[in-house]
């Protein structure tokens, strides 16, 4: 960053080829039908559906952060990193804490 | 025709009410006033192009604060409105239907409309400034999140009169405010102001963390930065985690209501439970989220005035990160009677038992701070000192309720209210005033008169002990928060009255407040030094008020309080005064789309309030349309030739 270009951070910009952006959006394709067609064609049931599911949306996750949002091309201090994992540790809590609240709530169940 | 108006009119406006009725000539008369101000002065234009379109972080701040400001006006005549009910047992001031809508607006405009763009005005305002920056990382999109929180605030705001206030309480708790409970359209401005606020507060978090992290002037590494921006970041991290989950439980309120829906119902599968469960993950981030800064703001104050190196620098940063963290981990504590059993709630309490130990540390850095200190007792110091005592005896409340078995005596009684008002009023008020005095002067170029501030500052604290200690009593009593009256035979009315007597007196020193500032404008003493505290930090190094680029070059930042040894080395060996040298300064453009954007995410709330899908629509695709002029727009920066700059710094400097 120049002295006197303040209003752009720009140093934190990475782009990919146009190659990475293929394979990416090829990969994100194919996740998305996996789980369409299985719900549409009842492949599965009960809770293998749930792990196909399941599988396919984390899988659909890790390729978003990877080829579009270059998670792995960031310079230090990776703060992308940070913030996702901390990002990750919260939901965490979010899901978990609730089931346990929730759960084992003596006047709900 | 004309019984169809009247019957739409008696429905779409509050009628029946001779306080809502005085409310609207107000209304009425303040709009015509201002309208027939503008056009007389001809300040249209200046408005428009001086406010309403800028970008300048500076002027946002101060936007904020004005608001923050209005916003405590109302929020404090609601707070004296029940007061009043409350001064005598068995008054009628209030129907108890009145009363529930204005505990209700009392917490939501104080909270969300007065605490947080306070909080914002001062992040705007000083952030900037202190790391040597010239503007926030993003300052389209922080004329964005003003506009919108402005418009929120004013869609919530104007169920006052239009429609009817919302009532039930200010996390709207279900069963009550689902749509079988509460058919109006109270509930639905709540959830929609706070929506349309909401996006703003979390463009502000992602905002200033990206200014913190990445804008700091050269050689500022972020262990040599000051405590305020810490504090900042620490409570936008909290921001950018916490608010979606607000936004996505309104979200699915909203679909009950809308939809018919059954997340939050009683039947059809639905759990009001699940709703507490979810809005307190925001909620108790929310609390820290406005306290932090405030922390922030305290440790600036008491090393400027005690004239000393902040004392545990490392362990004030590690505090509030961990408290920024700590704060996911508590929120059951707001329902320790929902019956979770002792395993949740043990765990519970033990965390937020924890959160006391890094608050701790906090108070005792700021007590070693002033250890052998040269204090001066300016009003910033002042409030500083007010806050550590009232925030000491709220926190001290506070461990007393994170006692889970002790809580279902204390849970939603008297106690709890005068609890959180001691650490809201104690903690975050005292320190965003606390701010507002230090800062004044950089903001405005003049110091605000210290002997009305005093008074005003004296007058807030008995107020404040009068109207909150009594409360602490009654609810061991057995009063029960948002009560709209009680009987002879309760023996609680002596100390409901010494309580009415002293939310007057904060009534008073607000009032004190407004004089000071009226008073100090009519006999302004301009601050010629820039520096009137003998400050500490890099906003002291600039002009008051600071040139709207702030700095003609950026400093080179070589310590934690950088300013102050500046000062020391300028006093060793005089500056040589070789002039530094200019470069063009790289600055955003005005910009009249966040203004226009939000007014339509305004129409659409609207819509979507009453149910008008035609304003829903329209004020949708007036959003989309904003936002693709925008992308299309190249022409959104420009650089100040050398010679503006040059002309600019002679006339400041003199």
């Amino acid at each position: 960053m120049t002295q006197h270009d303040m209003t752009h951070p720009h140093d934190a910009e990475t782009q990919g080829s146009l190659k990475s952006y293929t394979i990416g959006f090829l990969f994100s394709i194919v996740l998305t039908i996996i789980p369409i067609t299985a719900v549409l064609y009842g492949w599965a049931e009960g809770m293998t559906n749930t792990i196909v599911l399941m599988t396919a949306a984390v899988l659909q996750f890790v390729v978003q952060l990877i080829y579009f949002m270059h998670l792995r091309e960031e310079k230090k201090p990776r703060y992308n990193l940070v913030t996702l994992i901390l990002g990750l540790i919260i939901l965490l809590v979010i899901v978990i804490g609730s089931m346990w609240i929730m759960l084992f709530n003596m006047v709900a169940t | 025709m004309w019984e169809n108006v009247k019957s739409f009119a008696s429905e779409f406006f509050v009628t029946g009410d001779p306080l809502i009725y005085g409310a609207d000539i107000s209304i009425v008369l303040t709009i015509i006033g201002i309208v027939f101000g503008l056009t007389y002065f001809k300040k249209w234009g200046w408005l428009w192009r001086e406010w309403l379109t800028t970008v300048d972080h500076k002027k946002i701040g101060i936007m904020y604060i004005l608001s923050a400001f209005l916003m405590l006006f109302r929020g404090g005549v609601d707070a004296l409105l029940m007061r009043a009910q409350l001064a005598m047992p068995e008054l009628n001031l209030l129907a108890p239907d009145h009363y529930n809508q204005i505990f209700t607006t009392h917490g939501v405009i104080m909270i969300l409309f007065m605490a947080m763009p306070f909080m914002f005005g001062l992040f705007n305002v000083v952030v900037p400034l202190q790391i040597g920056a010239r503007d926030v990382a993003y300052p389209f999109l922080n004329a964005l999140s003003f506009w919108l929180f402005f418009f929120g605030a004013m869609l919530f705001n104007l169920s006052f009169v239009i429609g009817g206030s919302p009532d039930s309480g200010w996390l709207a708790y279900p069963p009550y405010s689902e749509r079988m409970f509460n058919p109006g359209v109270g509930q639905d401005f709540y959830i929609w102001g706070i929506q349309i606020s909401g996006i703003g507060s979390l463009m502000t978090g992602i905002n200033f963390i990206v200014t913190i992290l990445k804008m700091r002037a050269p050689g500022m590494k972020l262990m040599k930065m000051p405590m305020f921006p810490w504090s900042v970041l620490s409570s936008c991290i909290a921001i950018i985690f916490s608010f979606p989950i607000l936004t996505a439980t309104l979200a699915l309120l909203f679909l009950d209501r809308y939809l018919g829906a059954h997340f939050f119902t009683l039947d059809g599968g639905g759990n009001p439970m699940m709703y507490i469960n979810l809005i307190w993950m925001w909620g108790h981030p929310e609390v820290y989220i406005i306290v932090l800064p405030a922390f922030g703001i305290y440790s600036e104050i008491v090393s400027t005035f005690a004239k000393k190196k902040l004392f545990g620098y490392k362990s004030m940063v590690y505090a509030m990160m961990i408290i920024s963290i700590l704060s996911f981990l508590v929120w059951a504590h707001h329902f320790f009677t929902m019956g979770s059993g002792a395993d949740v709630n043990a765990f519970f309490a033990l965390t937020t038992m924890l959160i006391a130990i890094p608050t701790g540390v906090k108070v005792f850095n700021w007590l070693f701070t002033m250890f052998r200190g040269k204090i001066t007792f300016e009003t910033p110091m002042l409030w500083t000192l007010g806050f550590i005592v009232c925030f000491l005896v709220g926190g001290m409340t506070g461990v007393l309720l994170s006692v889970a078995p002790a809580d279902f005596q204390f849970h939603n009684s008297y106690f709890l209210v005068a609890h959180f008002h001691n650490t809201i009023i104690g903690g975050v008020v005292f320190g965003y005033f606390a701010g507002l005095y230090y800062w004044w002067p950089k903001l405005f170029g003049f110091k605000l008169n210290e002997r009305i501030g005093k008074w005003a500052f004296w007058f807030w604290n008995i107020g404040f002990y009068a109207c909150f200690m009594p409360q602490y009593v009654l609810g061991l009593m057995g009063m029960t928060r948002r009560l709209v009256t009680y009987g002879w035979d309760k023996g609680w009315w002596e100390m409901n009255l010494v309580s009415t007597i002293g939310a007057g007196l904060m009534g008073i020193a607000f009032l004190f407040q407004v004089w000071q500032i009226v008073y100090s404008v009519k006999h302004l003493q301009k601050d010629e030094t820039g520096d009137p505290w003998n400050g500490r930090t890099l906003e002291w190094s600039i002009p008051s008020p600071a040139p709207y680029y702030n700095f003609a070059t950026l400093p080179q930042v070589s310590s934690q309080d950088e300013w102050w040894e500046e000062k020391q080395r300028r006093e060793r060996e005089p500056l040589s005064l070789a002039p530094p040298k200019l470069e063009p300064i790289h600055m955003p453009k005005n910009s009249g789309i966040p203004f226009v954007m939000s007014m339509f995410w305004f129409a659409a709330g609207f819509g979507f309030v009453f149910d008008w899908l035609w304003l829903t629509i329209s004020g949708l695709v007036g959003v989309a349309v904003c936002m693709l002029v925008h992308s299309f727009n190249y022409d959104t920066d420009y650089y100040i030739p050398v010679e503006d700059i040059k002309r600019t710094e002679a006339a400041i400097r003199g």
